[in-house]
């Protein structure tokens, strides 16, 4: 008697837990579908926002960049992905010597995306955006010069520097 | 409501008294048209089916399905029939080559057979036996000589794997199937298709039977849908164990035919339930409501009959997209120990009701 109880019971209990299976479907179902329609939807899809599509540098509406060339996402950058060409120049008023930018290379042919270089930044210069159409028809396009032409370090204030790079 | 048979006798009308035929060729003629239209409606209902399948299976996993070739993809399955029918077959060495290329056509003759049994509406009925159910099961069953022929013949381990399996699975949930539809006949008091869906001008069976012909038509389904080799009873063709089970040395047309067959079985099963348990075309009368039944009548038959068809169809692929696979262990227990003691007990309940009441 004890296991005829059984019996029925795993068969009720069964098709409760089919029946749970389905309604998770048909709630899939009904969903709105998540598929991008890409070459349709061009320019109006919205990637996520972690999206890492190309390395670039942030400039201000006074085209000023925050890279000081220290040089560190160069030097943790696996691939040597990334190239910086920068000059020393004297300062007129203090004498003192500067270490200044003057391109920032980066090569979308060799880079993995791995963000060693945007998470080690001090100075928040670099970060990704979520373009993703790199194609070229050649292979020396695909070295893009980070920095506008002509764009300068971002000055800061006087005392803020001083505390924040103690 | 609109009665095709005013078609056929028409036709019938034309070949006898106005091109004053004798019976042989009037018959004749009649034969072979039944026969193309039949071909042409089993080829459409496959087109459309892999379509829906595809559309509906996406749906499933929260994707958009085919929608490059035509409007939403319409296209999509002509485009695919016309790549098999370019396909090159394959011929394989060390097989049996008789047996080999005329193991699909077992498949297909017993799926079209089948199929020509259904009422699809008024006046539109091919085959009428009054043994309708046991041709339906009989015929139906010749598939498997194809699936097991094809296993055989084909010289491959995954294959004759794949054979052996459908051949005890098909064997096996052919009795609960049928066992359900006996339910029914019970009930009917007839074995023919025609009577059957008369019978359930004042109400369809799964009301008019209450519990035991609800039951029996959950049976139905499910051994129905473990007899067409598709969704939690793909063992035949288990893709991540056997390739493609029976059919993993077919190519091109001879593919093509099993892969058209297994949609068909989906339907054909889909349509007997609709038949048997949900009215065929008869449309939904409710006693009493002459109104609500004088507006049922104006909706065509045939609409009301591949309605309810493409009802039990959603009902398959939603099971089918739903549950993973079975074992051959479980597949075999659930049928021996659950499936046919319930579907013997649910006979024994609806003679009881049908002498009592």
């Amino acid at each position: 008697m004890k296991s005829f109880c059984n019996y029925i019971k795993s068969i009720v209990l069964g098709i409760w837990n089919l029946l749970l299976g389905m309604k998770i479907t048909m709630l899939n179902f009904l969903r709105p579908k998540i598929t991008e329609q890409y070459p349709e939807n061009r320019g109006k899809q919205v990637m996520f926002e972690r999206f890492r599509g190309s390395l670039t540098m942030v400039h201000n509406d006074k085209n000023e960049h925050g890279c000081t060339a220290c040089g560190i996402c160069q030097m943790n950058c696996p691939n040597g992905t990334i190239k910086i060409v920068s000059s020393m120049i004297e300062d007129a008023e203090t004498g003192k010597k500067k270490k200044v930018l003057d391109k920032y290379l980066y090569d979308i042919g060799t880079c993995i995306f791995c963000d060693m270089c945007v998470s080690s930044c001090p100075q928040q210069a670099i970060a990704w955006s979520t373009e993703f159409e790199h194609a070229v028809f050649n292979r020396s396009k695909l070295v893009k010069q980070l920095n506008n032409e002509g764009s300068t370090l971002k000055v800061k204030e006087k005392s803020a520097p001083k505390t924040e790079v103690a | 409501m609109f009665d095709f048979s005013v078609v056929t006798t028409w036709i019938d009308e034309l070949l006898r008294v106005t091109l004053g035929l004798n019976n042989f060729w009037t018959l004749f003629i009649e034969f072979i048209l039944i026969g193309v239209v039949l071909l042409a409606v089993y080829a459409i209902i496959a087109l459309i089916l892999i379509y829906v399948e595809r559309k509906i299976c996406a749906f499933f996993q929260c994707r958009i399905g085919p929608n490059r070739v035509g409007k939403w993809g319409l296209i999509q399955p002509i485009a695919d029939m016309i790549k098999i029918l370019l396909k090159e077959i394959i011929t394989l060495k060390n097989n049996d080559k008789f047996l080999f290329y005329l193991a699909p056509f077992f498949v297909i003759v017993g799926s079209i057979l089948t199929f020509a049994a259904l009422p699809f509406g008024l006046g539109l009925h091919a085959v009428d036996f009054n043994v309708g159910i046991v041709y339906i099961l009989a015929v139906s069953s010749l598939g498997i000589i194809g699936i097991l022929l094809a296993g055989w013949s084909s010289n491959n381990k995954y294959t004759l794997i794949g054979a052996m399996r459908s051949g005890s699975q098909l064997v096996s949930y052919e009795l609960s199937a049928a066992l359900s539809l006996m339910t029914i006949v019970v009930m009917a008091g007839s074995m023919q298709i025609s009577t059957i869906v008369e019978e359930q001008s004042d109400m369809w069976f799964i009301f008019k039977g209450n519990i035991p012909a609800i039951v029996a038509f959950v049976i139905y389904m499910i051994a129905g849908h473990a007899e067409t080799n598709r969704g939690p009873f793909d063992l035949p063709e288990a893709e991540s164990e056997l390739t493609a089970g029976y059919h993993t040395e077919y190519s091109g047309i001879s593919f093509g035919l099993f892969y058209v067959a297994e949609y068909l079985n989906l339907f054909i099963t889909s349509a007997i339930a609709a038949t048997v348990f949900l009215g065929g075309w008869m449309p939904l009368h409710i006693p009493g409501l002459d109104g609500f039944n004088a507006v049922m009548d104006y909706i065509p038959s045939v609409i009301w009959f591949f309605g309810k068809a493409a009802f039990c169809v959603f009902l398959q692929m939603w099971v089918r997209w739903t549950f993973p696979r079975l074992r051959i262990d479980q597949l075999l227990k659930f049928e021996w120990k659950i499936l046919m003691p319930i579907a013997l007990v649910n006979l024994l309940v609806m003679a009881v009701c049908v002498v009592v009441f």
